[in-house]
C-alpha cells in the first residue's frame, strides 16, 4: 500500500487546512497502521538470518515459476517463428500453373515457372522412350524407388503420359538448373544421345530425369504434382489426390 | 490550490463540448459473429461498390475462408475478370477512367471502417439525400459535398431532407427496415475487412490472459516465499 | 564440470565478479514499493521493441510507394504478422507509460539528487532519444497521421531564425515530407537510434550501480553498514528483487496483453484512426494531434502564440528536466520528509502534465488555449518554485534507517 500512501502524501497529508482530502488522509493512516501491525521493524541483517527456511517449498515454487515462465517464453517464440512461413502472398504466387503443351514440338523443352522454380516440359520422341530401359545399369535409381515423384509417375518414363516429361529443373545436388542437351549429351555419357547436364558440378540425368552413377547428385530429378485437364493442357502444382 | 480546482471544474464542460461536434451518427450495432450478415455484406459490396472501390489490401481467398464461402463460389460470383482467388481485391474499372468520371479516384475501402468508425459508415450509407446543386443530384449528411452518386438509390429511394434535418426516403424497392439491414450488412463486412483478425485475436487473447493470471499467481507465491526472509 | 567451465571463463573475463557486483551481491534497499517496478519494466519493453522491430523489418518496405501496403501485408498476409505489429505499436505506448511513471518516481523520491545527477542525466538522454525514436517510427506506416505529424514536427525547426528553412529542407531531403524522408527515418529508427538507446541504457545501469539505488525514504543505505561492510538495510538484488520483478512483469503483462488483444488501437490514442488511410500529400486530416505521449509538450507549443517562442517553450519544457538536480537545492530527498509546499508543488506538476496531455490531444478552442496557457505556467512554475523554496525548506527529520 506504500504507493497509495505516497500519493496521498503528495496531495497534502498532514495538512488540516485541506479538508477535501481528509478522507484520503484517514484512509492512508489506517493503511499505515495495518502495515505496522503486520510488518515488524526490520533488523538490518535479518535477510541473512538463521530463521528456518522451507527449502522444499522454495524449490518447488522456483521450479513452478521457471516452468510456467518457460512455457510462456516458448509460446512467445511461436509467432516469431511462424512469421517466417510463406505468406498468403507467396502462397498465392505459388498457386498451380496451367500450361498449354499442344504446341511443344518433339524433342523440344519448354520452361514454366511454378513457385518460383523452373519446371520443364519435354516432349520425348519414340526413340528416346525406347532407349530409356537400355541405360538402367548406369543409373543410381533406375526404378525410381526414392520418393522423388508422385506415385502416378513411378514408372519407366517417370510421367503420366510417356510422351511428356515434366520435372522440376533443379539439380538434386545443390539446386542449380541443369542444361538440356538434346543432341550432344553423348559427350558426357557415351552412347546416350540426349540428357541433362548440370554445369555447376557436372551431375548428369537421363531423359526421365534419372541420375547417373558417379556424379555428385544423389537423387533423381523431382517430378512435381501435376494432372492433365485435357490432351493439350496440364496443370502443375495440383493433382487428383489434392483436388 | 483553490485556483487550480476552479480551473479544473471550469474545464470539464468545455472538454466535453470539444470532444463532440459533427453530425449525429447512428449506432451500427455490428456483430462480427453473424457470419450470414457478413456474407450478405460481401455480396452487396461486390455488387454495388466493388466496381469503383477496391479493397486492395485484402485477398479473395482470405475473405472466402473467413466467411466460410467455398472457393469455387467465391471465384464464380465475386472475383473480378481474370483475377485468381489468391489475388488482392482490386476494383473493376481502371483508376484513370474513374478519375475522369468522378473527378477523383474512388478511395480504397479496405480500412474505411477503421478510419471513420463503423457508425460513420452506417450513417453515411443511410445519409444520401436529394440536392439538385450537386453534380449527381445527391448530397450526404455526414459527408457534405460527396462526390459520388447514390448507388443504392433504387433500393432506398431518394431521400428528401425535412425541415427538422431528418431524411425521409420514398419509392425504394426495400422497406426502411430492410434497407437498414442491407447497409448494416455492408457496414459489418467493411468492419470485418478493416480488421479481419479481430475475432481470432480476441479468442487468442483469452488464452493469453488465462496463462498470465496463472503466471502471476505462481510469481506472487514465489515472491512471498522469498520475502519471508526480509519481513 | 560446470564449475570448471566457470573457472575457465573467470580466468579470462570477470564474469562471476560482474554478476556478483550487479546482481548476486548488489545491495538493494529493502523498502522498494510499487513505483520501483518501472525500471525493470522499461527494460522488458525495450527488449520487446527490439525483437518485434527486427521482425517487422523483415516484411516492411521503406518506400513511399510500398510502406502503407506493406504494413497491411504484415497485418493480413504474414502469419502472426498482426501480433508482431500490435506488439510493437502497443509496446511504443507502453514504453512511454512506463518511462513517465519511472520519471515521476524519481521526482517524488528525489532520485535525481546528489549523488545521482549523472544517473538522472543519462535517464533524460534516454527519454530524449526515445522521443526521437518514437517520432521517426511513427512516420514509417506512412498513413495520414504519420505524414502530417512529421510535416508539422519537422516544420517546427523552421522557426529557428536564419537557418530554419534550410534546416527543414535538409531534414526532409525534399520540399515536402517524401520517400527520401521516409528512408532516412527508417535507417535512424531501426539501427542508429536503437544503438544509442542501448548504450545509454547500459550507462544508466552502470551509473545506478555505482552510487546504489535510492529508495522511498531517500536514505543512503550505504551510510549504515554492518561489520562485514554490508548495508544493514540492504538485501541482495538476486533473489529478492528478481522474484519481485518477475511478479511485476506478470502484472504488467496482464495489462499490456489486455490492450494488445482487446483494444490495440488504445481508443484511438495508440493507433490513430486517420493513420489507417495512406498518406496523401494533397489532403490534411480534419484534426491532427501527435500520439498521446507527445501531447503535453505539443499543448505547450500550441499555447504560446508565437512560432519561435512556442518552439523554444516546448524545448524548454524538456530541457528544464535535465537541470532538475541543480534546481532542487534541498538536501532531503524523499517527499515523505519534505515540506507541504513541495508536496503540493509535485501534485500540481502531475496535474499540469496530465491536463496538458489531454489538451494537446483535442482540437483547440479559445477557452482551451487559455486553459493550456494556465497549465503551461504551472508546469514551469513547478521548477521555478522548487528552486526558490528548496533553498531554505522546512523539512521533517529523516530517520537513520528505512521505515517501510
Amino acid at each position: 500500500m506504500c504507493f497509495n500512501y505516497d500519493l496521498v502524501l503528495i496531495f497534502g497529508y498532514n495538512e488540516p487546512r485541506l479538508k477535501f482530502i481528509f478522507l484520503l488522509t484517514d484512509l492512508s493512516q489506517i493503511l499505515r497502521n495495518l502495515n505496522k501491525t503486520r510488518i515488524p521493524t526490520l533488523s538490518g541483517d535479518k535477510w541473512m538470518s538463521n530463521a528456518p527456511v522451507d527449502t522444499g517449498r522454495r524449490r518447488f515454487l522456483t521450479a513452478a515459476t521457471a516452468v510456467v515462465g518457460g512455457a510462456g517464453a516458448a509460446a512467445v517464440a511461436v509467432p516469431f517463428i511462424k512469421s517466417w512461413n510463406p505468406s498468403a502472398k507467396a502462397k498465392a504466387a505459388g498457386a498451380p500453373v496451367e500450361v498449354n503443351i499442344s504446341k511443344v514440338e518433339p524433342g523440344q523443352l519448354i520452361r514454366v515457372e511454378w513457385r518460383g522454380k523452373p519446371v520443364w516440359v519435354v516432349r520425348r520422341t519414340k526413340e528416346i522412350l525406347d532407349g530409356l530401359p537400355a541405360i538402367d545399369a548406369q543409373l543410381r535409381d533406375p526404378d525410381s524407388v526414392e520418393p522423388q515423384q508422385p506415385a502416378y509417375a513411378q514408372n519407366t518414363g517417370r510421367s503420366i503420359k510417356a510422351e511428356y516429361f515434366i520435372a522440376v529443373g533443379l539439380c538434386t545436388h545443390l539446386g542449380c538448373s541443369p542444361t538440356y542437351l538434346p543432341d550432344t549429351f553423348g559427350e558426357q555419357v557415351e552412347g546416350v544421345a540426349s540428357g541433362f547436364f548440370c554445369p555447376c558440378h557436372g551431375s548428369k540425368f537421363d531423359m526421365a530425369g534419372r541420375v547417373f552413377q558417379g556424379v555428385p547428385a544423389p537423387l533423381n530429378l523431382v517430378i512435381p504434382p501435376h494432372q492433365y485437364i485435357d490432351d493439350g493442357t496440364v496443370i502443375i502444382g495440383v493433382d487428383k489426390g489434392a483436388a | 490550490m483553490k485556483k487550480l480546482l476552479i480551473a479544473l471544474v471550469a474545464l470539464v464542460p468545455t472538454l466535453a463540448m470539444a470532444s463532440g461536434g459533427g453530425a449525429h451518427l447512428e449506432d451500427a450495432n455490428i456483430d462480427l459473429n453473424d457470419q450470414e450478415s457478413l456474407q450478405r455484406g460481401l455480396d452487396h459490396f461486390q455488387n454495388n461498390c466493388a466496381g469503383c472501390h477496391s479493397t486492395q489490401y485484402q485477398r479473395y481467398e482470405r475473405v472466402a475462408n473467413d466467411l466460410a464461402i467455398p472457393l469455387d463460389v467465391m471465384s464464380a460470383k465475386y472475383v473480378h475478370g481474370e483475377a485468381k482467388v489468391g489475388e488482392l481485391m482490386e476494383n473493376a474499372i481502371p483508376e484513370t477512367d474513374a478519375a475522369k468520371w468522378f473527378g477523383a479516384t474512388p478511395p480504397d475501402l479496405t480500412l474505411v471502417a477503421r478510419v471513420r468508425g463503423e457508425d460513420w459508415v452506417y450513417t453515411y450509407l443511410k445519409g444520401f439525400y436529394k440536392d439538385e446543386n450537386r453534380p449527381f443530384g445527391v448530397n450526404n449528411t455526414v459527408f457534405p459535398s460527396v462526390g459520388m452518386p447514390h448507388v443504392l438509390q433504387e433500393l432506398q429511394g431518394l431521400a428528401v431532407k425535412q425541415e427538422d434535418g431528418t431524411l425521409v426516403a420514398t419509392g425504394g424497392t426495400l422497406s426502411a427496415e430492410e434497407y437498414d439491414q442491407y447497409v448494416r450488412d455492408i457496414t459489418g463486412y467493411l468492419v470485418y475487412s478493416g480488421d479481419p483478425v479481430k475475432l481470432e485475436r480476441e479468442s487468442l487473447g483469452w488464452w493469453v490472459m488465462g496463462f498470465l493470471f496463472i503466471f502471476f499467481i505462481v510469481a506472487y507465491l514465489l515472491k512471498k516465499e522469498y520475502w519471508k526472509d526480509v519481513h | 564440470m560446470v564449475k570448471n567451465i566457470i573457472d575457465w571463463i573467470d580466468e579470462r573475463i570477470p564474469m562471476t565478479a560482474t554478476y556478483n557486483r550487479h546482481v548476486g551481491q548488489y545491495a538493494t534497499p529493502t523498502n522498494f514499493n510499487f513505483w520501483y517496478f518501472f525500471g525493470s519494466l522499461a527494460m522488458l519493453v525495450l527488449v520487446n521493441q527490439l525483437l518485434t522491430g527486427i521482425w517487422l523489418t523483415m516484411n516492411y518496405v521503406p518506400t513511399a510507394e510500398g510502406a502503407f501496403a506493406s504494413i497491411e501485408y504484415i497485418m493480413r498476409d504474414v502469419e502472426y504478422g498482426w501480433l508482431l505489429r500490435y506488439m510493437h505499436s502497443t509496446g511504443a505506448s507502453a514504453f512511454f507509460v512506463v518511462i513517465y511513471l519511472h520519471m515521476f518516481r524519481g521526482i517524488i523520491y528525489g532520485s535525481y539528487q546528489k549523488p545521482r545527477e549523472l544517473l538522472w542525466l543519462f535517464g533524460m538522454l534516454i527519454f530524449l532519444v526515445l522521443m526521437a525514436e518514437a517520432f521517426m517510427g511513427y512516420l514509417l506506416p506512412w498513413g495520414q497521421m504519420s505524414y502530417w505529424g512529421a510535416q508539422v514536427i519537422i516544420s517546427l525547426f523552421g522557426a529557428i531564425p536564419f537557418i530554419g528553412d534550410d534546416l527543414t529542407l535538409w531534414i526532409r531531403g525534399d520540399f515536402v515530407v517524401s520517400g527520401a524522408t521516409l528512408n532516412r527515418f527508417f535507417a535512424l529508427h531501426v539501427i542508429a537510434l536503437p544503438l544509442v538507446l542501448v548504450v545509454l541504457v547500459f550507462l544508466h545501469l552502470i551509473a545506478l550501480h555505482e552510487v546504489g539505488s535510492n529508495n522511498p525514504d531517500g536514505i543512503e543505505i550505504k551510510k549504515n553498514k554492518d561489520e562485514n561492510g554490508w548495508p544493514k538495510d540492504g538485501i541482495p538484488f538476486h533473489p529478492y528483487y528478481t522474484v519481485k520483478d518477475i511478479m511485476g512483469v506478470a502484472g504488467f503483462l496482464i495489462v499490456f496483453c489486455y490492450v494488445l488483444f482487446f483494444m490495440p488501437e488504445g481508443g484511438g490514442y495508440f493507433l490513430e484512426g486517420p493513420n489507417f488511410e495512406a498518406a496523401n500529400p494533397m489532403k490534411t486530416p480534419e484534426h491532427i494531434a501527435p500520439v498521446w505521449y507527445f501531447t503535453p509538450f505539443y499543448a505547450i507549443l500550441r499555447a504560446i502564440p508565437d512560432k519561435l517562442i512556442g518552439v523554444i517553450g516546448m524545448g524548454l519544457a524538456i530541457a528544464v528536466l535535465f537541470v532538475l538536480p541543480w534546481l532542487d537545492r534541498c538536501s532531503v530527498k524523499s517527499v515523505r520528509y519534505r515540506s507541504m509546499t513541495h508536496k503540493l508543488n509535485i501534485g500540481q506538476f502531475a496535474v499540469s502534465f496530465i491536463v496538458l496531455g489531454y489538451l494537446g490531444a483535442v482540437p483547440t478552442t479559445e477557452i482551451l488555449t487559455y486553459v493550456a496557457r494556465f497549465f503551461t505556467v504551472t508546469y514551469f512554475g513547478f521548477f521555478l518554485l522548487l528552486w526558490i523554496y528548496s533553498k531554505n525548506e522546512k523539512t521533517k527529520p529523516v530517520p537513520e534507517r528505512l521505515t517501510h
